[in-house]
């Protein structure tokens, strides 16, 4: 196999180690840690962290794009690739794209949800529900698909218990050994809530987790577990395939406009003057400008540039990449300004403290009292702009899809899905499988992103934690 | 005060040459006269002659920005540019690419748009306060505590789900609201009531969070310690000292948004078959029909501008220490 | 409370019993006998020269008159005379002015002469540009501009007038289609056709320059009042008014389909008082008081409220001469009851409600709760981008017939297809391998699938560039595609993907690689991207060829880029649409005419096709009138493209339309829109079942209401609790 980088995948990772290396920086240097520890004794923060790791660990599986070998290649031959770009989940993945129906069947059904005429041996026609392609196959007897389903699920919440049970506990020796305590005291401080981190919302959380996934799992090996749509597709397959963009709009765009936000507002706040007047200038144009009407003609542009130059994006999925980088930098231009502000005022307050004016007095450099003083000390900010925009962004982009100037129309996303299902709740019987999977989804992936902006704002921000003592008094 | 507010109109006339240039630049890009015909012209039987004529009928076979054929000031003046962007700065927005005047369009769609936005806005409000005194007043409790997870689970809900919901419920199953249209006067209202519930709705969450803060940060200040200390009553402080105090920053945070509703809602509208400026704006991004986008562009920046001058002046109003300089 | 609960409900039952909630309409309309019906995409114009969508003319036939129409009922389509006395034949002459037999062979044809009779006593409807003083004199005509501005709509006019229809009208109309200032998308066609008619068109476009040139010397660049050029003064050679009813049309050489454009809205009559009426200074200074927008014409329809955004009313010409049902139709309409009202005098229906409807659920759930009288989206537009279709299951449901929703089908006129563009070096070209490779793929798209997921099951396989009602199409086993389609033990199945596997290895790519390098064949589908709601068409696409295992990428772009591309010849595959002009097979076999290439010579030859015996065999075939000659060189054409397969052949959609049953005489017709005026409505039984269908169902709304007051109740007993334990001083949260 041949990996393709694409642009987003890239992007992705050198977020990851971004995010990584301030975990790094910060965890040695205590005022900056301080805020996190916070973060991490709350149980909503830490069950919803959980939760988007899960998803994290969806997307970062769908963000390692290759083209697979082609099998018959002769030896001695350079060898032949696939055109297609598969991602490592698809491969994971690969009896839930591979195998689809015809056109709609309703979760677990095995047969389709639309008559059709079909031919029976002795000549004859008829209407009817024919039989799924693929989902329930193995059960012979259609009576036994009740029996089958509950057995998998049993069988599936079995496995859970006794996947979690074992990862519990593995955990739970190794923070007992890190500590040099016995397990048993462990145990019992993490029951008691005597630890730093909120072990107990963390393993509770896994537990709701592997009790939900691991039956799932099995179910799909033999049915569609979300039904099918149209064309037949897998509604589960396209709903795990939608998480990948959200993340990707709703950290991308914070990242690729951090520079910019950044640099400006840094150098809008300290350097003052006509600096700031500048500055000032271009963002308030900028946020005047309608948000929606911005990018439906950055958009439509950038569609016009890669249909003039269809060289470049050799493959239907660079195409859509690009389209959604754009989006997620077009989102940026249209966001930044925010941030920008934040910083600005940040950046206002820094420069009048003593030291920085003590530095100053000393003829150090502006550039090396921004990077080695200032950056570091408003970095907090910008992360948490990233946590409190993500859930606003993942949002913004099933309505900008509705509009027509969302993601390429090839690619899944939850606007796509939703616009999709959209259509479909005016069929006859009502399909409405497919918006009950992106509604689950997509509320469970922005309630824990919003539940952990929560967690990490009280945490950084001392005056709001009333609401936080409180939510920890009641709860 | 008239002085400062002179110089803010003059401050805008900057912001707004930049706000042109930049869209100017993005839609011809974009969308060349030529494709603006083609579109405009249909699929059959269209001759290059025809997409000619269909040009210099609309005044697009100028030049961009300079006009080196023209003497003088027409060089500068005899462009597409100037001709159909300077003209927005008194508010002369042109017709559209299908010959219809702008601004009439405008003048007729912002009704619409005003009759679903002004209420969605003041019983939004409404109902965020009521709300958020609630919460503030049990604050600490449990009743506070699942307050804030209804308001975080329904901001987690994207409008669409709202929308789809609404008109399935409320529309199609059980028949109580005409499920789209509109229609002017008093009997506008059974075709709104569903929009307005719908948005304030979808409000409901993040609103009501945001004044829970505001009215948290209040109650912990000072002098609202000192009234209870006198021995007031938990409702006397909230309504007397509280929520006046937490007027100033809600007011001004709305007075920003006034100016914005003539813009109406793009999703709501569509969906709900509500001929306002929303849906204009959709109509025309669907259609590329750049001379609306322009316009309407125009206009959403000329009421951002207004709005921010307004939340200045409101400050004044209900904090009389601010001064202009 | 609980009592407050069970009034409140039992009042909202009793009182919801008898009326409907949810009426979209204004109750002065309730029980009148209205049409309610819907339209999609704002019209962009409603002036019968410009117009080329059939959405507007939806509106435009029911008021404009051209001087021919097809029959209602009868199919395969036939002209019948509107406001003309006959359908006119053309006398064809030679060079010199002598006379020929109608079978006389193209090349000798000079010219063909085409007389139009009209009938006298026709009336327009009532309008301001005729409003005459008790003098005579014409009173809107010469207006200033001040007593303009005060007017936003014809009915700022007080008076109006009304005249007889003269043959000059419709003379006037035709030179319109030459005024520069109008753009009529049919002037370069009909330039190269009507006697004189590029001339004219040279001579106005002078003049027209002349005169701007003048004005924008006098008033400056911006001003829009131009004034009105006169058509009457330019002479137009082919076309000539022979007395008061009766003028003549000269065609050059023999186009024997030139008698269905004279059943299109481009040759309606046109008064000279309204062209000059509209073209006063200040009535389009944002106004819009317009031709696009104010039509004027004879139909059986006026236009009385326009507001494209929301609502376009008609309301019955009073002037209208009025017509006779038809009394005669295809075999089985009798039964259906379309010939119930034969021989009555249209229209039956006073006023025709059109609302706007962007999006497909509420219009749909609208018309089952009865608000709109018939559904129904003509499979038009495949030429026009479009995003709306009719989503749901039309396929009648037994609810559906319980509610006496009908279905009617009628056999389409348009064609959808997947072009190869012949100039691409892999698909294209009239080399083996190339044609191998297209014939492969087009065993492989299923179409049958296609229409069973994406039409609902309303569409025939295309087996030929000709649709079904055309002339040139066969049926049953004559009609078989030997390429794609094999016949065994009586049953015609589409080949297997086993024959298309072997095609493709034959074409030199076995397994969908390339026998010579060994790279994976890769092939790009350019579409019209119209929304999110493509996506499973587009996953659909990509099945299909993926069972060759060949990849296929698409391109998704917009509409300009699409056409700019398909102008470029820049393709590999595209989908495209054809809806027919008229019922000829000239219409659809000139879409695969070599000398007709879009990329070489911007005609309709999308796929840029060309076979040297097949454009000779079409040179043959457009001039020929029907009968077994022209189905014998049809047929040899159509083996050919076959062969060749420079199409998929898609499918032909069926038109169809669902009515309720209160909504009779009801026929889907492709080729024209001026039906409404035959349609008949029962208002009681509608009244009836609207109020039956749409009883609101109050419960669920008030155990919601209840469930929110129930969530307050919480709060009351805190609230309760904390004041009974007064003195104590309040909790101190952080």
């Amino acid at each position: 196999m041949k990996l393709v980088p694409l642009w987003t995948d890239v992007l992705v990772w050198l977020l990851v180690a971004v995010l990584a290396g301030y975990a790094w920086y910060a965890h040695r240097r205590p005022h900056l840690a301080a805020p996190w520890r916070r973060v991490s004794r709350s149980n909503a923060g830490m069950a919803s962290l959980v939760v988007i790791g899960l998803f994290a660990a969806v997307g970062l599986t769908d963000s390692i794009h290759y083209h697979p070998l082609l099998p018959g290649t002769q030896a001695g031959a350079p060898p032949v690739y696939s055109v297609e770009a598969r991602s490592l989940l698809d491969d994971l993945l690969t009896p839930l794209w591979s195998r689809s129906e015809k056109t709609y069947s309703a979760p677990l059904a095995i047969r389709s949800y639309s008559r059709e005429t079909v031919e029976l041996p002795g000549g004859e026609v008829r209407r009817e529900f024919p039989r799924l392609r693929y989902g329930g196959r193995h059960v012979a007897d259609e009576r036994e698909r009740d029996r089958d389903v509950v057995l998998t699920v049993l069988q599936g919440l079995a496995w859970g218990a006794m996947a979690w049970a074992t990862l519990a506990a593995v955990w739970v020796t190794v923070l007992a050994r890190l500590r040099r305590v016995t397990v048993q005291t462990m145990a019992r401080r993490i029951l008691r809530r005597e630890t730093q981190v909120a072990w107990i919302a963390v393993f509770v959380t896994l537990l709701v987790a592997a009790l939900i996934v691991t039956p799932v799992a099995l179910l799909a090996g033999g049915y569609h577990v979300f039904g099918t749509d149209k064309v037949g597709q897998d509604v589960l397959y396209l709903a795990l395939k939608s998480v990948r963009t959200a993340l990707v709009i709703g950290t991308l765009t914070t990242l690729i406009m951090l520079p910019f936000a950044v640099l400006l507002g840094i150098a809008a706040g300290y350097l003052r003057g006509w600096v700031d007047d500048v500055i000032q200038y271009v963002y308030t144009t900028l946020n005047s400008i309608p948000g929606v009407l911005l990018i439906a003609a950055a958009v439509l542009m950038m569609q016009v540039y890669i249909d003039s130059h269809p060289e470049r994006f050799p493959t239907a999925v660079e195409r859509a990449d690009l389209r959604l980088l754009f989006l997620c930098m077009i989102l940026g231009v249209t966001t930044w300004t925010g941030l920008a502000r934040l910083l600005r005022g940040e950046a206002l307050k820094l420069r009048e403290l003593e030291y920085i004016q003590a530095a100053r007095a000393f003829g150090v450099r502006d550039t090396r009292i921004i990077t080695r003083h200032i950056l570091p000390n408003v970095m907090h900010i910008v992360l948490i702009s990233l946590v409190m925009d993500f859930s606003f962004l993942v949002l913004t982009e099933a309505v900008l899809s509705y509009i027509g100037v969302g993601v390429d129309p090839t690619m899944n996303s939850f606007g796509t899905l939703i616009n999709n299902a959209r259509l479909e709740m005016a069929r006859d019987p009502i399909v409405w499988w497919t918006l009950a999977a992106a509604f689950g989804f997509m509320f469970v992936l922005v309630l824990s992103a919003n539940l952990f902006a929560d967690a990490v704002r009280d945490a950084f921000d001392p005056r709001v934690r009333v609401g936080q003592a409180a939510a920890e008094g009641a709860g | 005060m008239i002085a400062y507010i002179t110089r803010r109109f003059l401050y805008a006339i900057p912001i707004l040459i930049g706000v042109n240039v930049i869209t100017f630049a993005l839609f011809f890009v974009v969308n060349t006269p030529e494709d603006m015909a083609n579109l405009a012209l249909g699929a059959k039987r269209v001759t290059p002659e025809a997409v000619e004529r269909w040009k210099a009928e609309r005044g697009y076979d100028k030049p961009l920005f300079v006009n080196a054929e023209a003497d003088g000031a027409a060089r500068l003046t005899d462009t597409i540019f100037f001709q159909k962007s300077i003209r927005l700065f008194v508010f002369d927005f042109g017709n559209a690419d299908d010959g219809r005047n702008i601004g009439h369009e405008i003048r007729t769609r912002m009704w619409p748009s005003l009759a679903l936005a002004i209420p969605v806005f003041l019983i939004g409000l409404a109902v965020n306060i009521t709300f958020a005194l609630m919460l503030a007043f049990f604050r600490a409790t449990y009743i506070d505590f699942w307050g804030v997870v209804v308001c975080v689970a329904m901001m987690s809900i994207s409008t669409l789900f709202y929308i789809i919901g609404g008109q399935y419920l409320v529309s199609k199953t059980w028949s109580l609201v005409p499920i789209s249209g509109y229609a002017p006067g008093i009997d506008a209202a059974k075709f709104l009531i569903l929009p307005v519930v719908v948005g304030v709705a979808g409000g409901i969450g993040s609103g009501s969070r945001w004044y829970r803060t505001i009215f948290l940060e209040e109650i912990n200040r000072d002098y609202v310690r000192t009234a209870r200390a006198k021995g007031l009553s938990e409702l006397t402080v909230l309504f007397r000292h509280v929520l006046k105090n937490a007027m100033i920053p809600i007011l001004t945070g709305a007075v920003v948004v006034i100016p914005t509703l003539f813009m109406g809602s793009l999703i709501t509208e569509s969906f709900f078959g509500i001929p306002g400026l929303g849906s204009y704006v959709i109509d025309a991004i669907q259609a590329q029909d750049f001379a609306v986008v322009r316009s309407m562009v125009f206009l959403g920046s000329v009421l951002y501008i207004l709005g921010l001058l307004l939340t200045d002046l409101s400050y004044t109003l209900v904090d009389p220490r601010v001064r202009f300089e | 409370m609980r009592k407050a609960v069970t009034l409140l409900v039992s009042a909202l039952v009793l009182g919801g019993c008898a009326e409907v909630w949810n009426d979209p309409y204004p109750a002065s309309e309730r029980g009148g006998n209205i049409l309610y019906t819907s339209f999609v995409d704002r019209p962009k114009t409603l002036d019968p020269a410009r117009s080329y969508t059939s959405d507007e003319w939806g509106f435009i036939q029911q008021i404009y008159e051209p001087p021919l129409q097809y029959h209602y009922l009868k199919r395969p389509y036939q002209l019948i005379p509107q406001t003309a006395v006959e359908v006119p034949k053309p006398r064809l002459l030679d060079a010199a002015g002598r006379e020929l037999p109608a079978d006389a062979p193209a090349d000798r044809v000079a010219t063909s002469e085409y007389v139009i009779r009209i009938q006298p006593g026709i009336l327009y409807q009532p309008h301001p540009a005729f409003a005459k003083d008790a003098q005579g004199r014409a009173l809107y005509l010469d207006l200033p501009e001040s007593a303009i501005r005060d007017k936003y709509g014809l009915s700022d006019f007080p008076r109006t007038g009304t005249r007889e229809l003269v043959a000059d009208d419709y003379v006037y109309q035709i030179k319109r289609l030459a005024n520069p200032r109008v753009v009529s998308p049919i002037f370069g066609h009909m330039s190269s056709y009507i006697v004189g008619l590029k001339e004219f068109g040279a001579a106005l476009q002078t003049e027209n320059q002349r005169m701007v040139a003048e004005h924008e010397r006098d008033h400056g660049p911006a001003d829009k009042g131009l004034p009105w050029i006169d058509l009457r003064k330019f002479p137009l050679s082919g076309v000539d008014v022979l007395d008061r009813y009766t003028y003549r049309i000269r065609i050059k050489g023999k186009y024997p389909q030139f008698v269905y454009w004279l059943a299109m809205p481009f040759f309606a009559p046109m008064p000279v008082e309204a062209d000059r009426f509209y073209s006063q200074r200040g009535m389009n200074d944002g106004r819009n008081l317009t031709l696009d927008w104010f039509p004027v014409g004879t139909g059986p329809y006026m236009l009385v409220e326009n507001n494209p955004n929301a609502r376009m009313v008609l309301a019955r010409n009073p002037n209208f001469r009025g017509e006779a049902y038809p009394s005669e139709g295809e075999p089985g309409d009798a039964a259906e009851g379309l010939l119930r009202d034969a021989g009555k005098t249209v229209p039956f229906i006073d006023r025709v409600v059109f609302t706007r409807e962007k999006e497909g659920i509420p219009y749909w759930n609208k018309f089952l709760q009865g608000y709109y009288d018939q559904s129904g989206i003509s499979s038009d537009n495949f030429d026009q981008a479009v995003r709306l279709n009719l989503e749901g299951e039309a396929n009648l449901t037994p609810e559906m017939q319980e509610r006496g929703i009908s279905l009617r089908t009628s056999v389409g006129t348009s064609t959808f297809y997947l072009a190869f563009n012949f100039l691409d070096p892999v698909v294209g070209g009239p080399s083996a391998r190339a044609r191998k490779l297209r014939q492969a793929i087009s065993i492989a798209m299923d179409w049958e699938e296609f229409i069973s997921i994406f039409q609902n099951g309303r569409g025939i396989p295309g087996t030929g560039p000709i649709p079904p009602g055309i002339f040139g199409y066969r049926e049953g086993a004559d009609g078989v595609n030997p390429v794609v389609y094999e016949a065994k033990n009586g049953t015609v199945t589409r080949k297997p993907i086993s024959a298309a596997r072997k095609l493709l290895a034959e074409a030199g790519y076995p397994d969908g690689r390339d026998a010579r390098t060994g790279q994976p064949l890769v092939l790009y589908l350019d579409t019209v991207q119209r929304g999110p709601g493509d996506k499973p068409r587009l996953d659909w696409y990509r099945r299909q060829f993926a069972k060759l295992n060949i990849q296929l990428e698409i391109r998704a772009t917009d509409w300009n880029r699409f056409q700019e591309k398909i102008r470029g010849g820049n393709t590999q595959l595209f989908f495209l649409g054809w809806n027919a002009d008229y019922p000829d097979p000239e219409n659809f076999m000139f879409l695969l005419n070599g000398p007709q290439s879009r990329a070489k010579t911007q005609g309709e030859n999308a796929a840029n096709y060309q076979n040297p015996e097949y454009d000779r065999l079409f040179e043959r075939m457009k001039n020929m009138d029907n009968g077994p000659a022209r189905q014998a060189i049809i047929d040899r054409m159509v083996a050919i493209v076959r062969e060749d397969a420079p199409w998929v052949w898609g499918f032909h959609p069926l038109d169809y339309s669902l009515a309720h049953d209160w909504l009779s005489n009801l026929k889907p017709n492709q080729m024209a829109r001026n039906g409404i005026k035959y349609l008949r409505i029962d208002t009681h039984e509608r009244a009836q079942k609207r109020r039956e269908w749409n009883q609101p169902v109050v419960l669920p709304i008030v155990a919601i209401l209840v469930l929110v007051l129930l969530s307050a109740l919480p709060a009351v007993i805190a609230y309760r609790r904390r004041e009974r334990a007064v003195a104590r001083p309040a909790r101190q949260a952080a």
